[in-house]
Parts: C-alpha cells; sequence; structure tokens
C-alpha cells in the first residue's frame, strides 16, 4: 500500500502524528526517519514509548530508509515516513524517486527562521531546500492536521527569487 | 509585624505551584480553571502549552520552570510535551510523571496537600484512571 504521508515535522512522534493523522488514515506503522534516533537506543525507547501498541515504529537513518522504501511502500498496512527537517526530506527524495508528496508538518521558530506559515519558520537555506524538492516534481503542501487548509509550496515560499527580480 | 502577618497572608494566598500541568492547545490552562472552579486550588499548578513550540524548546521550557517542581501532569501519552518530561527524567530520576490527566487526577492531586507531592501523583493516577467510566449504548 502506498505510503499515506511523508512528513517534516521536527517534534517527530507526537499527538498530531499519532493521533492526528494516525487515527483518521488508519496507520500501522511509522517510519521515524532521523539520523540521530537510528544510532540511539535510548532515544527509540522515547519515541516507541510515543504510539500505541497496534502501531508499529520503525527505526531508520537516510541510507536505510532509501534501501527499505519498497518494502515500506508494498506493506499490506498504511505507513507515515516522517523526517526532522527539510535537509533530511530532500535526501530522502533525491533517493526515492517514488516519494511524490511531501506534507510539511511542523517547522518550529529558532534563530534565522522567519515565520511562514502558524506552524512554519523557515531559514533562507531551508526555503532554497523546499524550493528544489518542489522542482523536482514533488507535491510540497503544508497542513498540520488533517482538518486543516492545505497550503501549496507556493504559498508557503512566495515566487521564486527571479520571478520577484522580474516583477 | 503586621508587614510580616500581611506578607505571610500575601505568600498563604499565593501558594507556589507544585506540579506542572503540560499539553496541548488551551488544555493546561483550561483544566486548571475547572481545577480551580471546583477546588478553588488552581494555584497548585503551573501550566504549560506546547503550542508552537519546537521540542527542543518544549523540552526547555519545561526544564527552566521545573527548578523546584518534580510533578507533572500531562494529557497525552504520545504528545510532544509527554516526551520531553521524559527527556528531563533521563537527568533526574525524582521526577513523577503521569500521563492522560483528567480533572479526577488533578483534584485527587490538590486535596493532598500534606502528602508529599510525588506519592500524591500516584495516587492521583488512580483515581484519575477510576474515573473514566462509559455508561449506556444498550
Amino acid at each position: 500500500m502506498p505510503i499515506a504521508l511523508t512528513r517534516i515535522d521536527d517534534r517527530l512522534i507526537h499527538g498530531q502524528v499519532v493521533v492526528g493523522w494516525g487515527q483518521p488514515l488508519n496507520i500501522g506503522f511509522v517510519v521515524l526517519v532521523d539520523e540521530n534516533v537510528a544510532c540511539c537506543d535510548w532515544e527509540q525507547d522515547l519515541y516507541r514509548m510515543g504510539v500505541p501498541p497496534e502501531m508499529q515504529i520503525i527505526f531508520a537513518d537516510v541510507a536505510t530508509a532509501i534501501r527499505d522504501y519498497q518494502g515500506y511502500a508494498s506493506d499490506p498496512r498504511r505507513g507515515i515516513i516522517v523526517v526532522p527537517d527539510i535537509a533530511t526530506m530532500k535526501r530522502l527524495v533525491d533517493g526515492i524517486p517514488n516519494i511524490k508528496d511531501v506534507n510539511v508538518g511542523g517547522i518550529h521558530h529558532r534563530a534565522g527562521r522567519i515565520q511562514k506559515l502558524r506552524y512554519v519558520f523557515l531559514a533562507p537555506d531551508e526555503e532554497l531546500e523546499l524550493r528544489s524538492i518542489a522542482d523536482k516534481g514533488v507535491r510540497v503542501t503544508a497542513q498540520d492536521v488533517p482538518a486543516a487548509r492545505v497550503v501549496p509550496v507556493a504559498e508557503i515560499l512566495g515566487p521564486p527569487p527571479a520571478e520577484i527580480k522580474s516583477a | 509585624m503586621t508587614s510580616s502577618s500581611s506578607e505571610s497572608e500575601s505568600a498563604d494566598s499565593h501558594p507556589r505551584p507544585r506540579a506542572i500541568v503540560a499539553g496541548h492547545g488551551t488544555f493546561p490552562e483550561g483544566i486548571i480553571t475547572a481545577v480551580n472552579q471546583i477546588s478553588g486550588c488552581g494555584d497548585v499548578f503551573l501550566p504549560i502549552s506546547n503550542s508552537g513550540l519546537s521540542g527542543s524548546d518544549i523540552e526547555s521550557t519545561l526544564r527552566e520552570a521545573s527548578a523546584d517542581i518534580r510533578v507533572f501532569f500531562t494529557d497525552l501519552p504520545g504528545g510532544s510535551a509527554t516526551l520531553a518530561v521524559r527527556r528531563l527524567m533521563r537527568t533526574d530520576s525524582r521526577i513523577v510523571l503521569v500521563t492522560g490527566a483528567n480533572l479526577a487526577t488533578l483534584l485527587e492531586f490538590v486535596f493532598q496537600p500534606d502528602t508529599d507531592p510525588c506519592e500524591a501523583a500516584k495516587k492521583s493516577a488512580e483515581k484519575g484512571r477510576a474515573a473514566i467510566v462509559a455508561y449506556g449504548g444498550e
């Protein structure tokens, strides 16, 4: 079954993912793709307690996720892939042409980031990376929870720099 | 003397929080408002919302707020506030975390003012669990 949601969310496993998306989409497993979590048993234990017993959680670094993606996509259960940041998603999209949709679910404030949406703050280099993902033909949208409005990437980022210059 | 007495009364009327209630949206403030409506003891809790915060910011906010508080109540077992408290517990084994807290949980806690807060929290969890009952539907 195709992956139901491929999401960028700096909180990784939390209420919006496990309950907000997990229940209406009837999610059977979550693939958490994070280099730091993939190599740390303690971090994995922490996130494992964040999912209900009926939901499997799989930990992977980017290389493993790329290698195993077809297995995730052919699983009879519905799955979510979640990554912590745009850079990780860019590596994933570069390695997995079958990813056609990317959900920006939560990138919160920190120094150097500018607010784009209530739940999306981006630094200039992150804007470029997100645009480069979209430029590959991937449908990039922002939506924190299923009931929220789907915000297209053009609305998140505004017009490309070239269009701004020519305007 | 009078001044000292007034300060004492003032301190009594605004006791320091004994526990933190953390969770989604306005859950912390809302449930504490309900506690206060029933018991008049909402001051027992310090509300902290995860709204607009990254996971690391939730953790640092809770860490700062919990300098002398060891009891946390959170709304959802898999929520970001719960995970943040679990991170705090990694370096402070004295912390007690109660997840899935409801109004009965918090009321039980406020009515144990003389019990050690950590012990009171554990008893409160039992009370809160017992308060969830489904009726009807036949």
